[in-house]
This record gives structure tokens, C-alpha cells and sequence, in this order.
């Protein structure tokens, strides 16, 4: 195809665009706060917090405690989503490592290990994942369907077919206990947000994972080990849904491999694109993807709080997305701002 | 050729204005009927601006076109092939996973009662070819196909409907030898059958091969014409380069930066890659540069991808400090003090949503690794200090790089490689597309950057600053080298008759 | 041999290993009895498997399918329950799923946001608007519904085709002629391949990715329908996941998931092929169920891979720059 546009020129001349964009979590903070405004005037009894049998009680408390789960995938996500990737299977690895966990608290292993063979379990998964995309070349969508169809089927094996239960009080601590008033779980997710954040800016891991999803070829003629870089992040993504598995089966204390999990990609995915990132890569925003899981969870909390019917959470949620989705789109923007300039120009006359 | 006759096309007065540049100015061209027209010229002459007023892809802004004698108007690349002017692009547009006759007859299937009669159509895909005297399996997918059954492919795809004039956008340019001869060929034949054929390239040999007459242009100027045996090389490649010879701009730089004796830093022996650059021998010392010079297409990119392993080479091999290296990626290169300023800024070179900051020190901070992190305050020091060294242009580090002018990001890459403190850089057109104080400032970096003992290899179009700063210069021409020549040596004029002669 | 043919004739090879493996294994596998209860059971999810082909050939995905079943049984069964003759329902459904369908075509090419995420909208949606319109399995009585299920075609042996197994037949014959036969498919077929070329080369890019998601809006609404009256209810969890069966059908018959390169035929196969697994695995009694989903991921992991070994071949030569 012949390129329409003028050949180079050179733009120096051109004073430099000095337009200063608001700081990225202003959108979802916006939003997130519209939303909690509005349910808060048709239900002011929604911002009440009170103190139950020594630890906090209430609907907002409500919110974030539900969202630890997808929290902990959606942080995983939007790091794989940096590299310009995605990853459909983490549903099924938190089936995998909530299978894994309960067959070796059955075993009688003590908790730590438990813990480091349910995560050495996402990460195998994980890496995996990123030696489909990174090596092999697969595109991510159809790389990571392979574990999302088959991973459910591993996690029932690993189940033998049925719901195993068990009683575990560290893993109970863990997910559904509290420290003084606090909820044990925030504690996890906020830890696991540090590690991240360490691991993302206080090494150069971030800076790389950015630059292969905004640019790979770049990326590769500055020097950057593009397929470790990728190995990396579906790794990372790997162990935070593993992660969200023992949180979730730590709370059920039973391990349903068809059922737990369900959804969760989608709603990583969503809560990463509402945290304002782009599904095309090279930015990854940790703060604002938590955002993006409230904002989630307080609809979901908001339509049961308000009366309307939960079923209309599914609806409600597709209607968020497609406007998310199409005031991100830069193909709408352009073809707003020239009807808007067409329109400007049309009352000029 | 009877030249007399009325031309099949006349273009007259082409003018195309984009915003801040003249395409074209008044630029004339007259094509016969049944002849191979070479059009020629450099980065930015115009001829594919001229090339898609013809074809309907752009309008004119002043001039008029006149086909076999009746001025028409263009409007769209659909108008273009009703009026029988069809066109087979470089990239051969057509679609690789379907089959051969799938290709030929998409959108032009035979169909009865709505249905495609596959029988039909495929024999009229196999006529298609026959007429051009092809041989290939027409269920085959195109993909599977050489290139150069690929692009006849295409023509036989545009000949298939009446057509008057051809236009091949540098058809050859990833074709071996035998495979050019094919296609010449073929196109005789469509010659022989009074088709006139426009034809786009850079390979001067294959002008004087094919072509019947050549029209040069340059800076979206007319620049000359005339049947091919008029033209000779010396003549076509001044046209083209349009230089006053033997203006250099500057004094030639001196020797003394050069470590003598020893062994080379980095030598090519005999590297090259199939299809893609003959085997080239090619050896820099440390505080020299050596210049890559030669038309378009003539292999300069290709060689600088081949030094830096961003192409693996499939022939020769490449010695560092007289140990032979072989580099299976450009990590590679950069972890032996390697590094690669590429002619592509957008796509090969800067990070446009990161920040300038980030941009700058992703080099350096590659060679340190994943762990040793520069801390912010190092970042914003080096990143300071870099943009007060080169000056470039920004308001502060943390401005996406996409948002500066094009000669400032040039030096954004630049004092991305010097902050990771190669011995080695390879610079690909580093003025390419930035105005002309820029350009002195680069030329006067790359200068001091030999000085301080850096080995250079710069590819450049420009012949003046090749000049200006080479010890030594590298000619290249149609992907191979053609010639060397060294100190005193080094003029424009003897540059272009290196490119001019065989 | 033409490498892009090779996906389905490998597709041939495992279903027929997989049925000689069970006639050989098993007594009464090879009736006419188990064959005709694979068709019968795979119907619905090889009748969306045939949409899907279509968006997939396109270079797209839907995951919105199997919410669109399970919309389409609830409100199948909502509206005959208030009266509406099933025939009718499912003329007025298919007016939606085309118009839906089209829409996300358009979204999808005109604002250029990927398939995937269009689709996934879609299928929140859909599903929402079941449980919007029942919370509860709403059985479907009516005669017409009555005898689709109870009809049968009688074949040699005990065995017999059954409605479902005739609406996917008929379904295949008009996805077999709009893919091989008309312009449209060849232009499918052509933009999965390589949009920007097919644009040059005059296919209506845009008509055609709208027509795919359209034509596709109406297998799924059939999909629903075989499914609505065969099981003669709707119930608003209904087909869960089955996009993925879908998915994996086209996949498993040898269609290329990058698009441009399959067979509407090899989707029939793949369907059958997960079929098999699941009739082999319940004839051996030993085996889990959980080795389904296991042996499915295995074997998309095998064609996919072929599909990537494949397209090096035909396309190292295509791309001059190809490294």
C-alpha cells in the first residue's frame, strides 16, 4: 500500500504542544466516586462502617473485601497486559492452585509449604503461558485459551471429580480472619501490590516490560531480552491468580474446580482497562487497576444495595464496558473531534 | 520507437502542496505507447507522489493529465483501472494464504445465479497466467510461491483487465538475479503488446537493462529525461544527486584520532545475507569513521542491520578486536560495546509513549540488567546532562518522546547509545528528516565521538557529510559493494563516479 | 501437497483413530445408534461452531455465543409460554441476533476495537438480559416443540437421525455454499488472510466483517433454537462456556485461528472429534470425566502449534522482511 501521508518534514518550527494531561487516576477515581455519590443519595445507610465482633463491618468494607480476588489477578493481569499481551487462563489456574492446596492440606503438609507449591503450581502455569507467546510466537488470546480450556479439567483431576472440603485455621486467618479491626486479605493484596511495585520500578523489570509492549522492535535493537521480559510477566500473572485461588478456597475451605474462579479473567481484564490501560500495551498502572476492581465490585454491591434486582449486574456491566470501550477508542475520537471541528467551523461563518 | 506519436500519457504542470511542502512543482512526464519508462530519483523527489496523482490515489493541486490524447481526471485508484492504468505495488498486495487463482479472479469471480462457478473462474485465472507465459499450479497458495512468481502474479492480476498503462513500483527489490530476468522478460512481452510500462526502482543496472527512457526527478523538480542510451550512468547519477560537485561544506576531517597498526575493531569478512545484501568485507578502527554511500536501495540499511545482528548473517563473518564473533541478535552486539542508531526512528528506534528520561537510559540500563537499577535521581542526572550536551530541544525529561521535533528525537537516540559508552556505533541516515542546523550539530558530534576514540560506521544519503566526516568510504550499489576509497581520495566526485561506474 | 490443507487432514486422521479406536475397543461403538446420538448431542454446538468458523476465517473471535444460546432457549421459552408459536419466536430472535450481530461487525471494524473484547461485551449482556428476563428453567410446551423432539429418521442398524441432527445438517449445507460458493466467501476468506490487501484489491472490507458477525448472530440464534427445543426448555445458565466448545470445534477442524485459512467442513469434524472424546470416555466407565477437557486442551495445543509450523512455511516466502 502506498503510505498517503506527505513525505517528512522537518516539525522543529512547530511550537511544542504544551498540554499538560491530568495524572492517570483521575478518570477511575472519578468514576468510582460517581458511582458510590449516587448510591450513597438513594441509600445513605451505604456509607456506614461499624465495628462487629472486633473488626470492621459495612458496605464500602463490603466492597473491598469482595474485590481482594480479582484484585490480586487483575495486578497480574495488567502486567501482561504492559507487554501488549493478555492472559485468558488465569480463571483456571486459580481452580489449579485451589486444587492444589486442598490436596495438600489433605496431605497434612504444613501451611508454608502448602502455600509455596500452590504458587510454584500458577507460576508453572504462568510460565507456560509465556513460553506459548514468547517462544513459540502465539498470539496471546489463542496461547493462554489452551490453559483456560484445559485447566479445569487438571484442577478436577487433581480434585478426583469431587468438592473436597477441609478445615485449615491459617488459611481461614488468611482469607476471612482480621488483624485488629482490618480484614487479614488487604493486608495480603497490599503487600502483594508493594512487591509488585518494587519489583516493577525499583528494578528495571517495569521499564522493560513497558518498552516490549510499546515497541518490540525497539525493544529488541536497544538490547532488552524481549522473551524473558514476556516469560516474565505471564509468570507474574501466573502467581497472583494462584494467589486470588488460595484467598478464594481459604474462604469456601471446599475446592470447586468448576465453579471457582469463573468469570475472573474477564473481570482482571476489565478492571485493568478501566485502571485507564490500554489493551495495546506499554503502560502498566498497578494504583489505578485496583481502582478499577471497585469500581467493578461497588456496581455490583451498589445494585444489590439500591434494589435493583442482581440480575441486572451482568447488563449494567456490559453497558460500563462498551462506554469504557468506545471513549478509548481513538478511531471515535477523531471522528468526534472532526465533527466537533466541523461544527466549530460551520458557526465561525 | 516512434516518439512522434501521440504519447499514451501526458502530464503536464504537476504541482502537490502538503501542508509545509512542495511535493511536486510543475513537474512534466510523457510516456509512449509500448515503452519501458524508468522513473528515477532520490528520498523525497516525488515520484511516488507523481505516481499516485497518475493512479488516482492523490489529486493534483495544479496540471493536467491526458491519456491517449483526452485530459481526464483521476479521482480514485478505481477510475485510474476503469481507464485501463493498473499498478502492482513493491509489497506485493495480494493475499498469501489464498490460492493462486483465488488471487487472480477476488472481486471478479464468474458467477451464475449468484453462485461462483469455480471451473470458469479458475480457467480464467490459468488464461490469465497462460498469457504471460507462467507456469504455475493455480491451486497452489500464493504464499507458498517464490516472490517473483508472486509479483508476476499481481501483474497478471492487473493485465487481466484492459490495460493501457502498468505501473511497477520497484518490482524487483527482493528478487535474485534469475528472478529479475523473468520478470524482464514478461515485461518485453507486455512491451511488445504496446502496454506502456512505468517503472519504478533503484537499481541503476536494471535501468539500463530494461528500460527504453528515463525521467529523473529530484526535490519534486523535473531534473531531466531522454531515451536510456543518451543517459549515461556519470549523467543519470549527478541528475539524480543534483550536487554542485566538489562544494564540500566543511574541511576534511584528520587522520590523528585513528589507532594505527593493530587489529581492526570490528572487520566483516565476506557477511551477507541471501536476498537480502551480497557479501561484504567491511573493517573500522577505533577513532574512524567510515561512511556507507550509495543511492536508495543500494544496501546501506541492509549493512548496518547485517554489522549490528539485527539481520542474522547467512554468509561470512564478523571479528571483533581479530576474534571472529558470530551474533545471533543485537543483545549480542550490545553486550560487546555495540550499538545502533537505525534509519526508522518511529518503528526501530524510539519508545514514542515513553518519556524522553526513558528513552535515554534504556540502553545503559540494559547493559546494567534487571537488577542494578539506576536510581531516579541517576536517571534524572544522565538525562539532564545529555540534554544540555547535545541540546536537545525539550522542556523537561519527562515529555513523551513522540511529541518532539524529529531532529531532537535523532539526538535522543544518539545520547541513548552514548550513555551505555559503546565502542562501536553504527549510525543509519542520522539526518535524515531534521533541518539544517541539526544537521551540522550532528555532523559535528559525529566528529567528536571519533575523537574520543569511538569506531563509527554512519550510512548517509547525504554525500556532503559523508565527505565532511569519513576516513574512509564504503560504496555500495544494487546490495553489493562496489568500491572503497580512502583519505585524500574521499570527494563527492569521486563518490559518484564510484556509484556511476560498473 | 498444500500445506494449508494439512490442519484438516489431520483432523481426518484423529476422528478416524478416535472412532477405530472405539469400534475396536468396544462392542456396538460402531452402530448406527452411537452415531446418531453424536450427531443429536453435538448439534447446538457445532451449528454455533459453523457461525464461529466464519468469524474466525475473518480474523475475528465471539465469545458471545454461548450466551446467545442460553437467550435464546430462555426467551424462546418465555415468549411460547405467553402464547407466541416457537416458529415465530425464533423468526423474530433471528431478526436480533442478526442485528446484534451486525452491530458488533461494526463496532469492531469501524472503531477498530478488537473482536475479542466486543464479543465479551456482548456476552455479559446477553447473559444479563437472561436472568433479567427469568431467574428459573421455564419449560417450553407446544406441540411444534414436542415433535421436533420426538422426531426421528429411522437409519439401518438401531440408530436414527433426530431433529437436532437435521437442523445442523441443513445448517452445514448453508454455511458450505456461503463459504465456497458465493463472492462473500471468498472475500471472508480473504480478509482473514490479509485485510489491507484485500482492500486493494477492491473486497469491501467493511461489508464483509459486519456480514461474517451478522450471518454469525443468526448460526447462534439456530444454535439456541436446536438446543431450546431438544432439551424443550430454557434455563438462563444454559450453555455456559460452550463459545469455548465452539472455539475449540473450529480450532480442532483445522481452521487457522490468525483466520484466512479452514474448512467450513472441518468444523463439523472437530465438533465430532470432542464428541468422540466424550463418547469414548463414558463407554470406558473408568475414565473421568475431567479427561474431556484435558484431552480437548491437548489437542488444541497440537493444532495450534501445527498451525504455527504451517504458517512459517507459507509465509516465510511472502514477507520480503521476514527474518
Amino acid at each position: 500500500m502506498i503510505p498517503v501521508t506527505p513525505p517528512p518534514t522537518e516539525t522543529a518550527a512547530r511550537p511544542p504542544r504544551e498540554k499538560k494531561s491530568l495524572p492517570s487516576f483521575v478518570w477511575p477515581l472519578m468514576a468510582l466516586a460517581t458511582i458510590l455519590v449516587i448510591v450513597g443519595l438513594i441509600e445513605p445507610a451505604f456509607f456506614s462502617i461499624r465495628i462487629v465482633e472486633g473488626r470492621l463491618y459495612g458496605s464500602l468494607v463490603d466492597i473491598v473485601y469482595r474485590g481482594t480476588p480479582i484484585m490480586l489477578i487483575a495486578l497480574g493481569m495488567a502486567v501482561v497486559i504492559g507487554t501488549s499481551g493478555i492472559d485468558l487462563s488465569v480463571g483456571s489456574v486459580v481452580a489449579i492452585a485451589s486444587a492444589v492446596m486442598a490436596h495438600y492440606i489433605h496431605e497434612g503438609w504444613d501451611p508454608a509449604s502448602v502455600i509455596a507449591i500452590s504458587l510454584a503450581a500458577g507460576l508453572a502455569c504462568g510460565l507456560w503461558n509465556g513460553f506459548l507467546v514468547a517462544a513459540l510466537g502465539i498470539q496471546p488470546i489463542i496461547a493462554t485459551l489452551i490453559l483456560m480450556v484445559a485447566g479445569r479439567g487438571m484442577a478436577l483431576m487433581i480434585n478426583g471429580g469431587r468438592i473436597p472440603t477441609f478445615r485449615s485455621d491459617f488459611f481461614s486467618f488468611v482469607s476471612s480472619g482480621s488483624i485488629w479491626i482490618i480484614p487479614t486479605r488487604l493486608f495480603l493484596v497490599v503487600g502483594v501490590a508493594l512487591i509488585l511495585w518494587a519489583l516493577l520500578r525499583r528494578t528495571a523489570f517495569g521499564l522493560f516490560v513497558e518498552a516490549v509492549g510499546a515497541n518490540p522492535s525497539a525493544a529488541r535493537l536497544t538490547g532488552i531480552a524481549t522473551r524473558t521480559v514476556t516469560l516474565g510477566a505471564y509468570g507474574i500473572a501466573g502467581v497472583c491468580a494462584a494467589l486470588a485461588g488460595l484467598v478464594i478456597t481459604g474462604d469456601t475451605r471446599s475446592s470447586d474446580a468448576v465453579n471457582v474462579g469463573m468469570w475472573s479473567e474477564l473481570d482482571a481484564i476489565l478492571a485493568v482497562v478501566l485502571g485507564g490501560a490500554s489493551l495495546s500495551g506499554g503502560r502498566i498502572y498497578l494504583a489505578t487497576t485496583l481502582l478499577g476492581v471497585l469500581i467493578i465490585q461497588s456496581l455490583t454491591t451498589s445494585i444489590l444495595m439500591t434494589g435493583l434486582p442482581p440480575e441486572y449486574n451482568l447488563v449494567v456491566k456490559a453497558v460500563v464496558i462498551l462506554a469504557v470501550l468506545l471513549i478509548q477508542a481513538p478511531k471515535l475520537r477523531i471522528q468526534v473531534a472532526n465533527l466537533a471541528a466541523a461544527f466549530r467551523g460551520r458557526g465561525a461563518k | 520507437m516512434d516518439v512522434s506519436a501521440r504519447p499514451r500519457v501526458a502530464m503536464r504542470g504537476i504541482t502537490k502542496t502538503f501542508p509545509g511542502v512542495k511535493a511536486l512543482d510543475g513537474v512534466d512526464f510523457t510516456l509512449q505507447p509500448g515503452e519501458v519508462h524508468a522513473l528515477l530519483g532520490e528520498n523525497g523527489a516525488g515520484k511516488s507522489t507523481l505516481i499516485k496523482v497518475l493512479t488516482g490515489v492523490l489529486q493534483a493541486d495544479a496540471g493536467t493529465v491526458e491519456l491517449d490524447g483526452k485530459v481526464v481526471r483521476i479521482g480514485s485508484p478505481a477510475q485510474a483501472q476503469d481507464l485501463g492504468i493498473n499498478t502492482v505495488y513493491q509489497e506485493v498486495n495480494l493475499v498469501p494464504t489464498l490460492s493462486v487463482a483465488e488471487n487472480l479472479t477476488l472481486e471478479r469471480q464468474i458467477t451464475r445465479f449468484g453462485l461462483v462457478d469455480w471451473k470458469k473462474t479458475t480457467a480464467r485465472a490459468e488464461a490469465a497466467l497462460a498469457r504471460l507465459g507462467i507456469a504455475v499450479d493455480v491451486g497452489r497458495s500464493l504464499g507458498s510461491c517464490s516472490l517473483a512468481v508472486q509479483q508476476l502474479v499481481a501483474i497478471a492480476r492487473a493485465l487481466d483487465r484492459e490495460t493501457r498503462v502498468l505501473v511497477l513500483d520497484e518490482p524487483t527489490a527482493s528478487l535474485d538475479a534469475r528472478e529479475v530476468e523473468r520478470l524482464f522478460s514478461v515485461l518485453s512481452d507486455i512491451r511488445a503488446r504496446g502496454i506502456s510500462i512505468v517503472f519504478i526502482t533503484h537499481f541503476i543496472d536494471q535501468v539500463y537493462a530494461i528500460a527504453d527512457r528515463i525521467t529523473v526527478l529530484r526535490n519534486g523538480r523535473f531534473a531531466g529525461t531522454g531515451p536510456v542510451a543518451e543517459v549515461p550512468r556519470m549523467r543519470l547519477v549527478t541528475m539524480m544527486l543534483g550536487k554542485q560537485i566538489e562544494s564540500d561544506f566543511a574541511a576534511r576531517p584528520t587522520a590523528d584520532s585513528i589507532v594505527e597498526g593493530a587489529t581492526p575493531l570490528v572487520a566483516a569478512k565476506g557477511l551477507g545475507r541471501s536476498r537480502l545484501m551480497q557479501p561484504i568485507d567491511l573493517s573500522v578502527r577505533a577513532g574512524e569513521v567510515v561512511g556507507l554511500a550509495g543511492l536508495l536501495g543500494s544496501g546501506r540499511t541492509e549493512t548496518a542491520k547485517l554489522l549490528f545482528g539485527a539481520e542474522k548473517a547467512d554468509q561470512g563473518r564478523l571479528e571483533i578486536d581479530g576474534e571472529a564473533v558470530s551474533l545471533k541478535s543485537p543483545s549480542q552486539a550490545i553486550a560487546r560495546g555495540f550499538g545502533f542508531c537505525p534509519e526508522d526512528r518511529k518503528h526501530d528506534g524510539l519508545i514514542l509513549g515513553l518519556s524522553v528520561r526513558e528513552n535515554l537510559i534504556l540502553a545503559l540500563q540494559c547493559r546494567r540488567g534487571w537488577w542494578r537499577q539506576l536510581s531516579r535521581a541517576e536517571q534524572d542526572r544522565l538525562a539532564g546532562e545529555m540534554i544540555q550536551a547535545l541540546g536537545i530541544a525539550t522542556p523537561d525529561a519527562e515529555k513523551p518522546v513522540g511529541q518532539l521535533s524529529g531532529g531532537n528525537q535523532q539526538k535522543v537516540i544518539l545520547a541513548r547509545w552514548l550513555l551505555a559508552k559503546p565502542r562501536f556505533l553504527i549510525l543509519d541516515e542520522p539526518t535524515r528528516g531534521i533541518d539544517i542546523g541539526a544537521h551540522a550539530e550532528i555532523v559535528a558530534l559525529i566528529r567528536r565521538l571519533c575523537r574520543e576514540g569511538l569506531a563509527l560506521v554512519v550510512a548517509s544519503s547525504e554525500l556532503e557529510e559523508i565527505v565532511a566526516f569519513s576516513h574512509r568510504v564504503v560504496v555500495l550499489r544494487d546490495r553489493r559493494k562496489v568500491s572503497e576509497i580512502a583519505g585524500e581520495a574521499i570527494s563527492q566526485k569521486t563518490i559518484v563516479e564510484a556509484i556511476a561506474n560498473s | 501437497m498444500r500445506e494449508r490443507r494439512l490442519p484438516i487432514m489431520a483432523t481426518f486422521v484423529v476422528f478416524v483413530l478416535l472412532y477405530g479406536l472405539g469400534g475396536l475397543t468396544f462392542d456396538h461403538f460402531m452402530s448406527t445408534r452411537v452415531f446418531g446420538n453424536l450427531l443429536t448431542d453435538n448439534a447446538f454446538v457445532i451449528i454455533a461452531g459453523l457461525g464461529m468458523t466464519f468469524v474466525i476465517l475473518s480474523g475475528g473471535i465471539d465469545l458471545s455465543v454461548g450466551s446467545m444460546i442460553g437467550f435464546v432457549g430462555i426467551a424462546t421459552a418465555t415468549l411460547v409460554s405467553h402464547g407466541v408459536h416457537p416458529l415465530v419466536a425464533i423468526m423474530l430472535l433471528l431478526v436480533l441476533g442478526v442485528v446484534l450481530g451486525a452491530a458488533m461487525g461494526y463496532v469492531i471494524d469501524a472503531f477498530e476495537i478488537q473482536p475479542f473484547i466486543v464479543t465479551l461485551t456482548a456476552m455479559f449482556l446477553l447473559r444479563g438480559l437472561c436472568f433479567v428476563i427469568s431467574l428459573d428453567s421455564v419449560p417450553i410446551k407446544h406441540p411444534f416443540v414436542t415433535a421436533f423432539s420426538d422426531f426421528q429418521i429411522p437409519l439401518p442398524g438401531d440408530g436414527w437421525v433426530s431433529g437436532p441432527a437435521l437442523v445442523m445438517i441443513a445448517m452445514l449445507i448453508v454455511a458450505l455454499v456461503i463459504a465456497h460458493l458465493t463472492r462473500f466467501g471468498a472475500n471472508v476468506y480473504a480478509v482473514g488472510g490479509d485485510a489491507a490487501s484485500a482492500l486493494l484489491l477492491g473486497v469491501p472490507v467493511r461489508r464483509t466483517i459486519v456480514g461474517v458477525y451478522a450471518l454469525n448472530g443468526a448460526f447462534g440464534v439456530m444454535a439456541g433454537a436446536t438446543y431450546a427445543f431438544y432439551t424443550s426448555s430454557g434455563y438462563p445458565l444454559a450453555a455456559s462456556g460452550v463459545e469455548l466448545d465452539a472455539i475449540a470445534s473450529v480450532v480442532i477442524g483445522g481452521t487457522l485461528l490468525t483466520g484466512g485459512v479452514g474448512l467450513v467442513i472441518g468444523t463439523v469434524f472437530g465438533g465430532l472429534i470432542q464428541g468422540l472424546i466424550q463418547t469414548l470416555i463414558i463407554f470406558d466407565g473408568s475414565l473421568d470425566s475431567w479427561w474431556i477437557r484435558i484431552v480437548i486442551g491437548g489437542l488444541l495445543f497440537v493444532f495450534i502449534v501445527l498451525q504455527k509450523v504451517i504458517m512459517r512455511s507459507v509465509t516465510a516466502l511472502g514477507s520480503p522482511q521476514a527474518a
